[in-house]
């Protein structure tokens, strides 16, 4: 996993709420076994609409994405986050986040950035008046910067290093596999088993 | 002071608490389907890591599997590779499957259940949200990512943090007709799409303990769709009921031991929930949505919202949103709403007393000419089991097309999809833009609402035909 320390960069507005993952990435491409090239179908069915803001040029090269409330919802697809990072997003900026596509995004170092709603609609305000302005997301001191905003948000310590770190939980798992043996032999004898 | 369910089974699952990281959770049962599995198989060939425990892994062809012709190789080269791949992955590392075609092949969430798998107490695991479906055993049950599905098949755990607890309780009992789903879909409606967010929710009350097996797996199922964590009831005898004699189920003296245990997990009396929420379950009524999200319902009884009802500029800009796509116009009743497409399956209502529901009022009655409707069970057994009963015969004297077990038109990843500004009434989970093909537009309803809908071929409630 790539390491998260502070980025900075130009910023889409996308005034919806509950985008639920179906719309970040289409079923159709849930198909494919690979974990790259799912960019092109980011926001697929939206963006066959000329008007959907992510065909409008002004945001090309955009990394931070500024959505409504309640992004995220619905599928645990974890291509989703793939998708995002894929087109170019190191961040996305909301009210709320769905709990799972959180956790895929930490788990990827997409950086999910929860602040208040009044908050990310002023940064939505100041994008949509000047598509050049740039925005940090300063995990290191937790807060966003820019566009007239100065505001901190939360994410535990713990989290947070793992980020900066660029680490993976199953290599930081595994170095408590004895703990883990330990408690296997205190399951008890009727658990069920599959096989 | 006393614990509450989630908790109980949380603690009972701590390999290692650490101050300020999140605990380390051991996994008793992860289950595994084609789509978002194999990204993770690769990871650990990369890595050269074996599948820790293959005996508490469980895989199933289910999300791409075509419901029609299902001797004929698949015909979506894309969606052949995808299954291809899991079959090679199960191979490779000795995890059980159950492929197209197998007795025990079905859509993870039913298979789980009905081979008495899924037992309370456990912490379950599957690459899909809809893992909130076997809460109703008393078991926390929740949806991952592919990273975490790779997590769980290298160590057997998942590092997370607590969540916050939730009690929704269901006072008084369901009025004649009302249905688990109608009952979800009423409990959304009222908390939100993003109600749940952080939270286990426990559905308890009178109406709730009245509710089968599969209706609480229904109620749990779309627990989700509130944005929870996970949704969960506790063990009761109907649980203890279900389980006797399954498959995977304990027996004699051990079987005894696990009910003594499962009886200690229901939440203390004094234990207190983060929120709680109450429903009357006499005010409810058919619900169905309208909507382009779970949230969006209303009593089937009613109309068409208009944005102008709504004080705040956001909501009625989404309103005015998922009207526009659903092509519907404000203030018309509901009941009015004419379907193309009746789908009734899924992991939500693809259970054998759902195809009861549906075959109940199709019986002796005909599909509405120009309706196409699709009776997908949710797993082979079920298949068995309805055309045991005759099931089969009702549906299709009635017009309705009886196929084989698979998510099919609940997400349009095999061939069963709605075309562009098709509509359908749909006893599956989720409402959003596309969800059943790209332009489609999808009404959510219990089996019974579906099959009376098919009948009309508008939405219709069954007391109303």
């Amino acid at each position: 996993m790539e390491a998260f320390t502070t980025h900075t960069g130009r910023a889409v507005p996308l005034r919806r709420s509950d985008v639920d993952t179906d719309q970040i990435i289409p079923s159709d491409w849930l198909k494919r076994i690979e974990r790259t090239g799912f960019g092109a179908g980011l926001f697929s069915a939206w963006r066959a609409d000329e008007a959907f803001v992510l065909n409008n040029p002004v945001y090309s090269g955009a990394t931070i994405l500024l959505a409504g409330p309640d992004f995220g919802t619905g599928s645990s697809r974890e291509h989703a986050v793939w998708a995002l990072q894929d087109y170019g997003f190191r961040a996305v900026i909301s009210a709320r986040f769905a709990d799972i596509f959180r956790g895929n995004a930490l788990g990827n170092g997409l950086l999910p950035v929860q602040l208040p709603a009044p908050t990310v609609e002023a940064l939505q305000t100041a994008v949509e008046g000047d598509p050049n302005v740039e925005i940090t997301v300063d995990l290191v001191a937790r807060e966003v910067r820019g566009a007239g905003v100065t505001a901190s948000f939360e994410l535990d310590d713990f989290t947070r290093w793992r980020l900066m770190e660029g680490l993976d939980d199953v290599g930081l798992t595994l170095r408590h596999a004895e703990r883990i043996a330990v408690f296997e032999g205190t399951r008890p004898a009727w658990s069920p088993t599959a096989s | 002071m006393g614990r509450t369910l989630a908790e109980k089974v949380w603690d009972a699952h701590v390999v290692r608490r650490a101050e300020g990281e999140p605990d380390l959770l051991y996994i008793d049962l992860h289950l595994v389907h084609e789509v978002t599995s194999p990204q993770a198989f690769e990871a650990l060939r990369l890595a050269g890591r074996p599948v820790r425990r293959p005996d508490l892994t469980l895989a199933t062809e289910d999300h791409n599997v075509p419901t029609s012709d299902t001797l004929l190789p698949i015909a979506d080269p894309v969606s052949a590779a995808q299954v291809e791949a899991l079959r090679k992955n199960c191979a490779e590392f000795d995890i059980r499957l159950f492929p197209m075609n197998d007795p025990g092949q079905g859509i993870v969430h039913v298979v789980g259940p009905q081979l008495g798998l899924s037992q309370p107490g456990m912490t379950i695991v599957c690459g899909d949200s809809h893992t909130s479906t076997h809460g109703a055993f008393g078991a926390l049950a929740f949806g991952i990512g592919t990273s975490q599905v790779e997590h769980v098949l290298a160590t057997q755990t998942l590092p997370q943090r607590r969540p916050k607890t939730m009690a929704v309780t269901v006072e008084g009992d369901l009025p004649p007709g009302v249905t688990a789903k109608d009952l979800i879909l009423a409990i959304i409606a009222r908390i939100g799409t993003g109600g749940g967010a952080g939270h286990v929710i426990e559905y308890r009350g009178a109406a709730v303990r009245g509710l089968s097996m599969e209706g609480r797996m229904t109620v749990c199922n779309m627990s989700i769709e509130a944005g929870a964590r996970a949704g969960m009831v506790a063990p009761d005898e109907t649980t203890f009921a279900y389980l006797a004699g399954r498959e995977r189920v304990a027996t004699g003296a051990a079987w005894d031991e696990a009910v003594a245990y499962w009886r200690t997990l229901a939440s203390d009396p004094d234990a207190e929930f983060d929120r709680e929420v109450v429903i009357d379950a006499a005010s409810l009524t058919p619900y169905v949505t309208w909507g382009t999200n779970p949230g969006q319902a209303a009593p089937l009884g009613s109309r068409v919202p208009s944005p102008q009802d709504y004080d705040s500029p956001a909501v009625s800009a989404s309103v005015e949103r998922a009207l526009s796509y659903m092509g519907l116009t404000a203030g018309t009743p509901l009941s009015e709403v004419a379907v193309d497409t009746v789908f009734i399956g899924s992991c939500t209502n693809g259970r054998l007393s759902d195809l009861r529901a549906a075959a109940e009022v199709l019986r002796g009655r005909r599909v509405a000419q120009g309706v196409r409707v699709l009776v997908v069970p949710g797993s082979m057994r079920v298949k068995a089991e309805a055309e045991a009963e005759g099931l089969d015969e009702v549906f299709e004297e009635a017009g309705a097309q009886w196929r084989s077990a698979g998510c099919s038109m609940c997400l349009g990843m095999n061939p069963d999809t709605l075309r562009p500004g098709e509509r359908s009434a749909s006893t599956s989970n989720r409402n959003f833009e596309g969800r059943q093909g790209p332009g489609g537009r999808t009404h959510l309803v219990s089996p019974a609402v579906a099959a009376a809908t098919a009948v009309t071929g508008r939405l219709t409630a069954p007391a109303d035909l």
